[in-house]
């Protein structure tokens, strides 16, 4: 063993060495992030993190707010409501984006570390019952049958169709719906068996809501629910089921969620901003304005249905009185 | 396939001296069949996602930045940079301390002292835990010494804490197979054992332990779940350019690209999937040259 053999042998370890230089040297040379333009150009970072429901409409908004503020980052983590109120409320954040509003116990950890916070309704979202496209005979339900359907005590007992109401066909039925760590579950549960958490749980859950998109449309017997959004991209191969709360059969839409007929299923979508980061940091109070000024085309970009008349002047005025 | 399959069955066979019985005939035939399962679902998944994402593959994917408002244009520059940072990363720390713990462990350190022996036992265990108990791990220290989340640093601590066991445990393995022999040579010419590992223990052991980290090295490019739970970021349009800077990493935006209701976000998704088989493949490949090339038999 002579030392030159010693040598060529450590040149892999100098390879990998070399490559790792090079690689960080790479990411290295794009440190400027286009932080230049006029003289009164905002730059600086916009941390929002929450809801993977309402990170879309922000993510819209921050692509947006580039083309007028280039030299403001604006990144969309999606850690969930409950998570992101976590990091919010101990002032990582700048904004959280949350599909439901702000719990008790979540305000007293934002009012123990000292955070101020301003709540703004940006969009809103029709959860949507579907069946697939080839079911012929549910067009409408009731809110009393969807909780025959999905409440926890039809769990092993209500599994086939005439149980839900003697008009439908004695076929099994076949349910999917969004996991226990959805907020979509949440607020359905809440709305429809009372509780929020409580539901059946012998249906095919999934965390990704194209897989509730393929099951249903899979099948004749299939039911299932998740946002508007998933409906819309997929009207082809699924129907919308009408809900019925007492006053008539509603079709969800965009034109019934923002006039409040389609209920209980159309929901709020927010975004909270921090107080104390709006009044320190002019980009995060300028992308506030610019998301409030901007709402309708940013929830059209998402995809989400627009504020309506009413919601969208409250949303301005409370953007304004933020900082 | 054919040779890999021979190999396989040789040792049924000469053990048995040609064993025809129908119970190891079934048996084999058992084999066979979950063997072509798994190779046929790998086949069908890699090839649905190739021709997904065919229609997306091209320099935009490399060169764009996610976007919400035109899906159809979107791309996975953000995501391919601070892949490459965190892995980069995830290096520099992983693999001097894991190199230098199997040292000690294999060369050094007496078995029969207690301390020693925990070590070994928590290292075995540390490798099978799952890898998001490492991203929860991690938020809970950076929130100790006030580090943010969802930084480069962050990320790259909690995938270089999941593969430093693997390091450990696969460098210690290439020490061991280094004939004693070869210390002892070293030894009696007047070496002292700091010299000895230096100079000839660790040179030789490199095409194992080369390999060993590559592989780990790939397990953490791979890894979704211990960033999303640190606030993995998945949406920014600029470029992770340091430690402290804010990044997503390519498997986590698949996540959240698969997740979206657009079928143009599924497409990108597909084409992000088939960038990082790629770059797996890559650092697969490397493994195998390296050992390939230097790789002696004693």
């Amino acid at each position: 063993m002579t030392t030159s053999t010693l040598r060529r042998r450590s040149a892999p370890a100098a390879a990998v060495l070399t490559l790792a230089l090079a690689l960080s040297a790479c990411g290295g040379s794009d440190d400027d992030g286009g932080g230049g333009g006029g003289g009164d150009a905002l730059s600086g970072e916009v941390l929002v993190d929450g809801s993977s429901t309402v990170q879309p409409l922000t993510a819209a908004a921050g692509e947006y707010f580039a083309e007028e503020e280039p030299g403001v980052n604006v990144s969309v983590g999606t850690s969930g409501t409950g998570g992101g109120f976590e990091v919010f409320c101990q002032g990582e954040t700048d904004i959280s984006n949350a599909s439901r509003p702000i719990k008790d116990e979540e305000i007293a950890l934002c009012e123990e570390n000292g955070i101020e916070f301003t709540e703004l309704q940006v969009a809103t979202d029709a959860l949507t019952v579907v069946v697939s496209a080839d079911n012929d005979f549910v067009d409408c339900l009731t809110t009393e049958e969807l909780a025959t359907l999905w409440g926890p005590a039809a769990e092993g007992t209500v599994t086939t169709w005439d149980q839900v109401n003697p008009e439908f066909p004695a076929e099994e039925i076949e349910l999917y719906g969004p996991g226990t760590d959805s907020g979509t579950f949440d607020y359905f549960t809440d709305e429809i068996n009372g509780e929020e958490g409580v539901s059946r749980t012998d249906y095919n859950a999934s965390e990704d809501d194209n897989v509730i998109v393929q099951g249903v449309s899979g099948s004749a017997n299939a039911i299932g629910y998740f946002g508007y959004t998933y409906y819309e991209e997929n009207s082809d191969a699924l129907k919308a089921v009408e809900i019925d709360s007492g006053e008539g059969c509603v079709a969800p839409s965009a034109e019934t969620a923002q006039d409040g007929t389609y209920t209980p299923l159309s929901r709020p979508l927010f975004i909270y901003v921090s107080d104390t980061a709006a009044s320190e940091k002019p980009e995060v109070k300028a992308f506030v304005d610019f998301y409030a000024t901007n709402d309708d085309r940013i929830a059209e970009a998402a995809q989400y249905i627009p504020l309506n008349d009413e919601q969208r002047s409250a949303l301005e005025s409370a953007a304004e009185s933020i900082g | 396939m054919a040779t890999i399959g021979q190999l396989a069955t040789r040792p049924l066979k000469a053990e048995r001296n040609g064993d025809k019985s129908p119970a190891s005939i079934l048996f084999l035939v058992a084999l066979w069949v979950a063997l072509s399962f798994a190779v046929l679902t790998l086949v069908v998944l890699l090839v649905t996602s190739f021709m997904d994402a065919l229609p997306r593959l091209d320099g935009e994917l490399f060169t764009n930045y996610s976007s919400q408002v035109s899906p159809e244009t979107a791309g996975a520059r953000a995501a391919i940079i601070g892949s490459l940072w965190v892995i980069v990363a995830t290096a520099v720390m992983a693999i001097p301390l894991g190199i230098a713990a199997a040292i000690y462990l294999e060369e050094f350190a007496n078995p029969l002292r207690w301390y020693n022996r925990m070590i070994e036992v928590n290292l075995q265990n540390l490798a099978a835990v799952p890898a998001i108990v490492y991203g929860m791990l991690t938020a809970g220290l950076a929130l100790t010494i006030g580090l943010r989340r969802g930084v480069v640093l962050a990320g790259a601590i909690a995938l270089a804490l999941l593969i430093l066991p693997v390091i450990i445990i696969t460098t210690r393995e290439a020490l061991r197979s280094v004939p004693a022999e070869i210390r002892q040579g070293s030894l009696a010419l007047g070496a002292t054992p700091l010299q000895t590992v230096w100079r000839q223990t660790l040179p030789s052991a490199i095409p194992g332990i080369a390999t060993g980290t590559i592989l780990a090295l790939s397990r953490a490019l791979g890894e979704a779940a211990p960033l999303l739970l640190l606030g993995g970021l998945v949406f920014i349009r600029y470029d992770p350019n340091g430690l402290f800077s804010g990044f997503t990493t390519l498997p986590i935006q698949i996540f959240n690209w698969a997740g979206q209701p657009q079928v143009e976000f599924q497409e990108v998704a597909a084409a992000a999937i088939i960038a990082l088989l790629g770059l797996l493949l890559l650092m697969n490949g490397l493994a195998i040259v390296i050992r390939n090339r230097y790789q002696r038999r004693w």
